[in-house]
């Protein structure tokens, strides 16, 4: 089992970026459970959602504390709320940002960083409002190139299946994310007192 | 069809596949999209049901028992407050033999105001005459569902299918979306023995005197007794169309079990993981599944339980000044056996409000009732920081 954690704020899509990732697991005959944070939403505010998925038939009905992975959608998160909250040693984040992984040296000693610049693909396709883009499909691009955990295709049928307006532009900000995600592995800090000695 | 939907939507699939013919609810978190995703059924006629729309609850079970009376097939539903508000015409529903069909999306009762799960709404309606079943998970909700329907009108009993607030509510999973033809099948158009009929004029609701009126309660009872027996085969028909059922009680690894979880809804699940690990480490823990809460199914948690060395009850409701309700129930419904034969019985108090309940919360209670620890009360309060 694997277990994922999205960051995001009330209207980026952070619930629905769960939804599909879950749609397009299901679509490559994995077990499914996605939720959001069981609360009261609002437009700006943080909203956290959360997504398991297995070969197996999930039976765990309860909150994620230590996920594997984490997708941030909104880097001023990172600081504002704890969000490396239980994150699995070796865990994977990806964030929505046009800095490069190693601009993030603090998350690189507990994890591996990938990094995307979803809003500035959102606004190019045309996805949401220019102050306020959904870069969930963007961002979900990136997570299928950087993991290997899904295909691009899954992923652009389920947005195909979920996404009731603008397919096409969706399917392409996740295609162009595909091939601009950046990456860098984790780099504990025992180890670069080492490499400093 | 599989498809990956929440439970809430689960719930409006099979009220679709029931071919409900009228619809009559008011909006409540986290219920909401269930009225939401009925009127957009609704509005591109993918549902051929009239909603009406209405300023209450209240008001909203009075059109449904309104339009129950003509004979057509009915469905609300509600959560929390709302479910409250509707606790009178709850009686007449079921005093009138309505077989109306609702989902009540468990939430806790304020104050202190909260959006959360727990059964206190829906066990507050227990002496309201509704049958009452509770489900685990979102392909259970649409199947049970459908089969409340058929439930609902042999026996002229009205049916509350319960699903927990956001555990199941707004949790999206795989659920199978059964085959349109084959519900009508098995489920058809609703046949009323009684109804208003301005072809054939009868007067419902008049007085009735002591002469009559415990008559009247008497028959509901000899119905509800019947529940279990009906729902077994309404089950036996579903497993044989469709390859699913439930019972109204479930045991699970229960074989040879020095300690048998007793649970309702989502938390069985969570529950399932547990005792897996503990079998996969040699330990003799089971679980038993009460889906059915009224009628109480007596007899079948007899025969369950019959010899079980200690049972510990996980209720996410609590009766204040008493205890766990199905702990409660239980234990009454255990009273009868021999002492040899009679479990002992821990009530365990817990996830009210929507309190997370992971498998280390129930591991805790597994090591306390293990031990035999009970401080001299029947209700023991798990998590609480005083």
């Amino acid at each position: 089992m694997r277990e994922l954690r999205l960051h995001g704020r009330g209207g980026q899509g952070t619930v629905i970026a769960s939804k599909l990732l879950a749609v397009a697991l299901f679509l490559e005959g994995r077990e499914v459970q996605s939720f959001p944070m069981f609360g009261v939403e609002r437009r700006g505010s943080p909203v956290t959602a959360f997504l398991r998925v297995d070969d197996l038939p999930l039976k765990l009905r309860c909150e994620i504390q230590e996920p594997d992975d984490l997708i941030v959608l909104d880097p001023t998160l990172i600081g504002a709320t704890d969000i490396l909250a239980g994150l699995k040693p070796g865990g994977r984040i990806l964030i929505n940002t046009d800095l490069a992984p190693g601009d993030f040296p603090q998350l690189l000693e507990r994890a591996h960083v990938s990094t995307i610049d979803a809003t500035g693909i959102a606004i190019r396709h045309g996805l949401g409002g220019k102050s306020q883009p959904i870069v969930n499909t963007a961002i979900l691009g990136a997570f299928a190139a950087d993991t290997g955990q899904i295909s691009l295709a899954s992923m652009c049928n389920a947005i195909r299946e979920e996404v009731p307006i603008q397919i096409d532009a969706n399917i392409a900000a996740a295609t162009e994310a595909m091939t601009a995600v950046r990456h860098a592995p984790m780099r504990p800090a025992a180890v670069r007192e080492v490499a400093r000695a | 069809m599989k498809k990956v939907m929440i439970g809430n939507h689960a719930v409006a699939w099979g009220v679709r596949l029931a071919r409900v013919e009228v619809i009559s609810a008011y909006p409540i978190t986290p219920q909401t999209q269930v009225v939401e995703k009925l009127s957009e059924m609704c509005a591109d006629g993918t549902l051929a049901a009239r909603f009406i729309k209405v300023e209450s609850e209240h008001s909203a079970m009075a059109a449904v028992i309104g339009a129950s009376a003509t004979g057509v097939r009915t469905f609300t539903a509600s959560s929390s407050h709302g479910l409250l508000y509707m606790h009178e015409m709850l009686h007449w529903a079921a005093g009138g033999r309505l077989p109306i069909v609702m989902v009540d999306v468990n939430r806790a009762i304020g104050p202190g105001w909260n959006i959360w799960t727990d059964q206190n709404d829906s066990l507050s309606q227990r002496d309201t005459g509704w049958v009452q079943l509770y489900c685990e998970t979102n392909q259970e909700v649409l199947d049970t569902t459908v089969m409340a329907f058929k439930l609902a009108e042999q026996l002229s009993v009205p049916v509350m299918v319960n699903l927990d607030g956001f555990y199941l509510s707004h949790t999206a999973e795989p659920v199978d979306v059964p085959d349109q033809e084959l519900v009508d099948r098995f489920l058809p158009k609703r046949e009323a023995p009684y109804k208003l009929d301005t072809e054939n004029p009868r007067a419902f609701g008049a007085l009735v005197r002591p002469d009559a009126y415990m008559e009247m309660r008497w028959l509901q009872q000899e119905s509800l007794q019947q529940v279990p027996q009906a729902l077994a085969a309404i089950e036996g028909d579903w497993q044989r169309m469709f390859g699913r059922s439930y019972g109204a009680v479930e045991a699970y690894r229960a074989e040879g079990a020095e300690l048998l979880l007793v649970t309702s809804g989502s938390v069985t699940s969570t529950a399932r993981a547990v005792v897996d690990a503990r079998r996969a480490a040699g330990e003799a823990i089971g679980l038993l599944k009460v889906k059915m809460f009224r009628p109480f199914p007596t007899a079948l948690l007899r025969d369950a339980l019959r010899g079980v060395p200690r049972v510990a009850v996980l209720d996410r409701n609590i009766s204040p000044g008493h205890g766990g309700i199905f702990a409660e129930e239980l234990r009454s419904a255990l009273y009868d056996l021999s002492d040899a034969e009679r479990p002992e019985l821990f009530g365990y108090v817990l996830g009210l409000g929507g309190r997370d309940i992971t498998p280390t919360v129930i591991d805790g209670i597994i090591e306390q009732a293990r031990a035999g620890i009970a401080p001299g009360r029947e209700d023991l309060w798990v998590g609480v920081n005083p």
